[in-house]
């Protein structure tokens, strides 16, 4: 009750600076702007739901008459005649995923904690260099990288896919931030007394208390891993991704548009889920990510 | 292996570097070796690239600047990719940040549920990664197409539109594609930021004379999240000059006239179609150091805010 009553009293000062008129201007600029977002998604969910013969009327409509999982189904036939089993296209976006998210959550939560809270020589500059990555183009970094993967003999395999995705600079960002707003120096300091060392301070104090951060750092490896697809580096077909097989769906021209829309469908489902899942942890660590000059 | 460890423990000793301090880099080294690795050892090859002319099969030539020269003398097309990804930078870097501040702000709002509700639809987008495909299907060039099939029936157009074809229009479509995906991490850190914006505030606000949201945003909101604002422009920032794959995907690659190609596309064509990886590492860096002036005008337009004029 008394905390009912707080917020409504922490809620007054809108009585005074919000207009009915301005109300109604932001009601409808998110309705519109909600619909603009949210409408080729609904019609690429519609279209995966239609029988044969609705897919073919033109103009295309953006409702369905009879709808039908058919498509959904259809699918199974359609990639059981790849090259490589789909279940293995499965496994090589689920595993590369997970991985590389994983051991980026690891590396950069080490990482964001020495820079946070250590006084080592060059933490600053390291930092430094960290932060001035996250403006460098991902796609201008493919060449030399390219040249390097080549050196360490590490081209057309997992390897490929995972290591470079561990050292996330928008990672170890957050994460850092993170721990400077979030966990006090005295913290640290009475686990020294007690005689913890960096690792125990690092297992028993930093990675159970900024579980928001790695679940952020968690949702956007996964955004990045789940929708990557290869590139020069990986050749072979039995290290393909799903991404990469919903484009050849697709390709199949316009009777196989339904089947391209649910396997679109169905890529789409496990972020949508992950960030239901990650959201309130996630706009916890976002809101210490602010840059300080 | 217990002799190796009193050894090193001797060496360390003596260079004055405690345990706890050697234990530091140990934990920093897992991310700092890759780090270094896959970020840092790629730019500076590719500074140290861009003064040499190599194709992956001869030995690198040192030619000084000539990679340079060659960008603002010789090549139309360079001039011509500049131009356009400095238009887009312009136009849809701005709008996007703002509308990621104002629809941040909107939603801010509501209730809790909610507000989660709405970010999730806004977020969406740019959450699905390569879904911008469905675009393709909406504008495609042919009279049956969505779009067109729509104009011509009102009358509106006496012929279907190649939206991404026509130069009249396709810069405007991509753009339209771009805003449909620019609400990613910025948007995030923006509505996170919001929330945490001390309510205390704002009753001490309204006291002191704030009579409507705008004055509010301007002297209370936006001051108290300038850090957050710059985290959010740094991010749109690199996501507005890296606008590639959209336009590729949906409008070819060499684009009609070189009409809406970007920078990024016209260096992996450079270096990755060509093998012209000195010319490449040349346009990497004119890139890199174009966005770092970005940002740091930026940074500057944003010690501006909550500042009344009087």
């Amino acid at each position: 009750m008394a905390r009912h009553r707080q917020k409504y009293q922490k809620m007054q000062y809108r009585r005074y600076t919000r207009s009915r008129a301005g109300n109604f201007f932001f009601f409808f600029i998110l309705i519109l702007g909600g619909l603009f977002m949210v409408l080729p998604l609904f019609y690429c969910v519609v279209t995966s739901l239609k029988p044969l013969d609705e897919l073919l009327i033109f103009p295309p409509r953006f409702t369905v008459n009879r709808p039908t999982l058919e498509n959904y189904r259809v699918l199974g036939a359609l990639l059981s005649n790849l090259e490589v089993p789909l279940s293995r296209y499965v496994f090589n976006s689920l595993f590369i995923t997970v991985a590389s998210t994983f051991l980026s959550i690891l590396a950069s939560s080490m990482a964001a904690f020495v820079f946070s809270k250590s006084k080592i020589k060059g933490r600053k500059v390291l930092f430094g260099i960290v932060q001035a990555m996250l403006l460098y183009n991902a796609v201008t970094l493919a060449v030399p990288q390219y040249l390097i993967f080549c050196k360490m003999h590490i081209i057309d395999s997992y390897l490929a896919y995972i290591l470079p995705a561990i050292p996330s600079s928008v990672g170890c960002f957050l994460m850092k931030q993170f721990i400077d707003s979030n966990i006090p120096d005295t913290l640290l300091e009475a686990a020294r007394i007690d005689g913890a060392g960096i690792f125990r301070m690092y297992r028993s104090i930093i990675m159970p208390l900024i579980k928001p951060a790695w679940m952020t750092v968690l949702l956007f490896g996964f955004q990045a891993m789940w929708s990557a697809v290869p590139s020069g580096t990986v050749v072979s077909e039995e290290l393909k991704t799903l991404p990469y097989v919903m484009s050849s769906v697709s390709a199949g021209g316009i009777a196989r548009t339904g089947s391209a829309m649910a396997i679109t469908v169905l890529l789409m489902i496990p972020p949508i889920l992950v960030f239901i899942i990650t959201q309130s942890n996630v706009l916890e660590t976002m809101s210490s990510s602010g840059i300080k000059e | 292996m217990g002799r190796m460890v009193k050894w090193g423990k001797a060496w360390l000793a003596r260079r004055g570097i405690s345990g706890e301090t050697f234990a530091c880099y140990l934990i920093l080294l897992p991310f700092m070796g890759l780090f270094f690795l896959f970020n840092i050892l790629p730019v500076l090859s590719s500074i140290v690239l861009s003064f040499f002319d190599y194709d992956m099969v001869s030995a690198p030539i040192f030619t000084g600047l000539d990679n340079y020269v060659r960008m603002f003398t010789g090549d139309q097309v360079f001039l011509k990719v500049v131009g356009t990804t400095l238009r887009f930078a312009i136009v849809a870097g701005p709008a996007s940040y703002l509308l990621s501040f104002f629809l941040a702000w909107m939603i801010n709002e509501f209730s809790p549920r909610v507000r989660v509700f709405l970010t999730l639809i806004f977020y969406v987008p740019a959450l699905v990664g390569n879904g911008y495909f469905i675009w393709q299907i909406l504008f495609s060039g042919d009279s049956y197409a969505y779009l067109n099939n729509l104009l011509l029936s009102f009358g509106l157009i006496t012929e279907p539109i190649q939206w991404f074809q026509d130069t009249a229009y396709n810069f405007t479509v991509i753009m339209i594609v771009q805003f449909w995906m620019s609400m990613g991490v910025s948007f995030l850190a923006n509505i996170a930021g919001l929330q945490n914006v001390n309510t205390d505030l704002y009753e001490a606000g309204t006291i002191d004379g704030i009579r409507n949201r705008w004055q509010e945003l301007w002297y209370i909101t936006l001051p108290s999240m300038k850090s957050i604002l710059l985290f959010s422009a740094v991010m749109q920032i690199q996501a507005v000059f890296s606008i590639s794959s959209v336009i590729q995907t949906l409008a070819g690659y060499p684009s009609v006239n070189n009409s809406v190609d970007t920078l990024v596309s016209y260096i992996s064509d450079v270096g990755i179609t060509r093998y012209e990886l000195g010319y490449a590492s040349a346009l990497s860096v004119f890139l890199f150091l174009m966005v770092l002036f970005v940002r740091y005008i930026i940074g500057g337009l944003l010690n501006l805010v909550g500042k009344s004029d009087h």
